[in-house]
């Protein structure tokens, strides 16, 4: 039960939480690189002042004092060519900044005082290699992973459910030499396959899905047949048969009806398969493409910044980690009430 | 039995057979080749190459000739690796995975038996009760999370063990990849051997040895021998993905394995090579299977006549 508490919790977040933090998902804050987890308003003063000297360098002016009261900055800038107002636009296009306003003009346009705002801005999980913020990209990451690991799985069951009921259903040779495909299927590579095919061909999503619900249908076909061949013998599917109700009818009708608990517990524990082959692809780089992001991605930058900033790794992998140990707690959860057995 | 193995190898040959086709098409299908360099070669030169490597001809000739060539056990050249054969490759490589896979092998049976049968002995224990959520846990622990975090704990923090590489094999070389190949597993194995003891436990010759009075050990020790079935079919494909070695653990612990070779080769177009490494792990595959189909025989002689 709180497996489910914790899904629905992550999963409400991903989908209306990346509008919430305040931040858009892209955008950058050079000055803000790899931030650490934390609650402090940003810029803090370790920050202001290098920000504030890469600023003035762009616009091509001297720093010449900075003074603080509240919120406010107060920044007496100077050039000899003369400082040109246009590049105040530096200020607020920082991020980090507000639009200053002119207080007093020296030396004939040589100097400048200006009065501007900083701003106070969150990063709860920090910020990345590029001084994006961490929370509100593994939010939209999530988007990207849980609708791959549904989209997928639905692929797969699909698949999966018509057939094993077909096979299991008709039985006799067209039942083995189906199987003996699903067999064959088995005993290949499958993973290298995978592989190979996202190498060749341009890295997408589309292709990222059917390879993975080609891969992972397989489990599904033999959890149904093996429900399917119990079912045929049952009364009331002889009892269609017997009123002229056709195969596709019985089928779809009687016996996928009666093979859904099974088939949902299979489903419960391949949506994090499917998730962690996503991110695992995704870590390889051979998965979800930037700009678009999943936590398999997010985890690959982790893992090559781990040593400067160990919470970009932390922060992705705790959001996968707790989706995956919910699902699978979800699955081991509805296996248990459904088998009268166990108890 | 003999028989029994006899026909199953003779049924292995379609999926071998399936398992080259596909892939020797799929990579002929893709953009690009073995000799595309950032700097374009002259265009004599490269048609030299492509004569010289056979790929100047027709594709289902290449391929009848990859065929016939693989009959008398040859893997041809490879591609990327100037003057080494595939052969030469794997053989470099095979042991490399081979140490490690058979060691996370170990690893994850010794633990995740023990761990399952002292939860199913003692259903609601401690042990029970810690692997409901541990084994849920570990299966969800991805492989490239794990690993970086090893690193930085024992490599990084403690400079306890090495940080990568293989070190010519050396042990201490080897722990850190071994505990992220078997971590997972370890979790699997202890899931599958708790469920299928504790439904033999159940049956009624169990509870008539009990009633006999056998000691608990013994009682165990013939339930077990049921119980091991599932664990061993599931052994099979196990030992093949374990032994064939994991892209991802071989990646970030710069080992030199077949799964560096795979992925290398897959990105250079080493035609030869990748062909090379994906045969011997459906080769592996299918051996295992094999194997463990037989210990499962072995096991349960009602198996035995219907096979």
């Amino acid at each position: 039960m709180a497996a489910l508490v914790v899904l629905v919790l992550i999963a409400l977040a991903c989908f209306v939480g990346p509008d919430l933090t305040g931040h858009d998902p892209d955008r950058a804050y050079p000055d803000l690189r790899q931030l650490p987890a934390g609650l402090a308003a940003q810029p803090d003063a370790a920050h202001v002042g290098p920000a504030l000297q890469r600023i003035a360098f762009r616009m091509r002016v001297r720093l010449d004092a900075v003074a603080r009261d509240g919120d406010t900055m107060r920044l007496t800038l100077a050039s000899d060519a003369g400082v040109d107002r246009r590049s105040l636009v530096y200020l607020p296009r920082s991020g980090l900044f507000g639009p200053p306003t002119v207080l007093e003009e020296r030396d004939g346009g040589r100097g400048l005082v200006v009065a501007v705002p900083a701003r106070r801005l969150h990063f709860l999980l920090g910020t990345d290699v590029q001084g994006r913020d961490l929370l509100t990209r593994c939010l939209t990451a999530g988007r990207v992973s849980l609708a791959i690991g549904l989209a997928a799985s639905l692929a797969a069951l699909l698949i999966g459910v018509a057939y094993g009921a077909a096979a299991g259903f008709l039985g006799g040779v067209v039942d083995a030499v189906m199987m003996r495909f699903v067999d064959v299927l088995y005993a290949l590579p499958f993973v290298f396959f995978v592989i190979l095919l996202l190498v060749f061909f341009r890295p997408s999503l589309t292709l990222m899905l059917i390879a993975i619900a080609a891969v992972e249908w397989l489990d599904m076909a033999r959890v149904v047949r093996a429900q399917t061949l119990s079912l045929r013998e049952r009364d009331f599917v002889r009892a269609a048969r017997a009123l002229g109700v056709g195969a596709p009818g019985i089928i779809a009708r009687h016996i996928v009806p009666n093979t859904l608990g099974s088939v949902a517990v299979t489903a419960t524990l391949l949506v994090p398969q499917v998730i962690l082959l996503e991110s695992f692809l995704s870590f390889l780089g051979l998965g979800v493409q930037e700009p678009q992001t999943s936590w398999g991605v997010l985890v690959a930058d982790g893992a090559r910044a781990i040593e400067a900033a160990p919470h970009m790794l932390a922060a992705p992998a705790l959001f996968l980690i707790a989706t995956l140990v919910a699902l699978n707690l979800l699955g081991d959860g509805l296996a248990d009430a459904l088998d009268p057995q166990v108890g | 039995m003999i028989r029994f193995i006899l026909r199953r190898l003779a049924q292995s040959v379609p999926t071998l057979l399936a398992v080259i086709t596909v892939s020797f098409f799929l990579m002929r299908l893709a953009p690009g080749g073995p000799f595309d360099l950032e700097r374009p070669l002259a265009p004599a030169a490269m048609e030299n190459l492509r004569r010289v490597y056979g790929l100047d001809r027709p594709l289902i000739v290449q391929f009848g000739s990859y065929l016939a060539s693989l009959v008398q056990g040859d893997l041809g050249p490879s591609f990327s690796f100037r003057d080494r054969s595939v052969l030469d490759l794997i053989a470099r490589g095979l042991p490399v995975s081979a140490t490690l896979g058979g060691l996370a092998l170990l690893l994850a049976v010794g633990l995740g038996l023990g761990l399952g049968i002292a939860a199913a002995l003692r259903r609601g224990g401690a042990v029970d009760r810690l692997l409901g959520i541990g084994a849920a846990l570990t299966l969800s622990l991805p492989s490239f999370v794990v690993a970086p975090l090893l690193q930085i704990a024992f490599g990084l923090t403690l400079r306890w063990l090495p940080l990568s590489g293989w070190g010519d094999g050396a042990p201490s070389h080897l722990v850190l990849p071994v505990i992220t190949l078997a971590l997972p597993q370890v979790g699997a194995l202890a899931r599958l051997t708790r469920a299928s003891l504790g439904e033999v436990l159940r049956t009624q010759p169990v509870r008539t040895m009990r009633s006999l009075g056998l000691p608990p050990l013994r009682v165990t020790r013939h339930a077990l021998r049921g119980a091991l079935l599932p664990v061993v079919a599931y052994l099979g494909p196990l030992a093949a993905s374990l032994l064939t070695g994991s892209v991802v653990v071989e990646t970030i612990f710069g080992l030199p394995g077949i799964g560096r070779y795979f992925v290398e080769g897959a990105l250079n177009r080493d035609y030869t090579l990748v062909m090379g490494t994906v045969l011997l792990v459906a080769g592996l595959v299918i051996a295992l299977n094999l194997a463990a189909d037989l210990a499962c025989a072995w096991l349960d002689p009602r198996l035995r006549s219907a096979a």
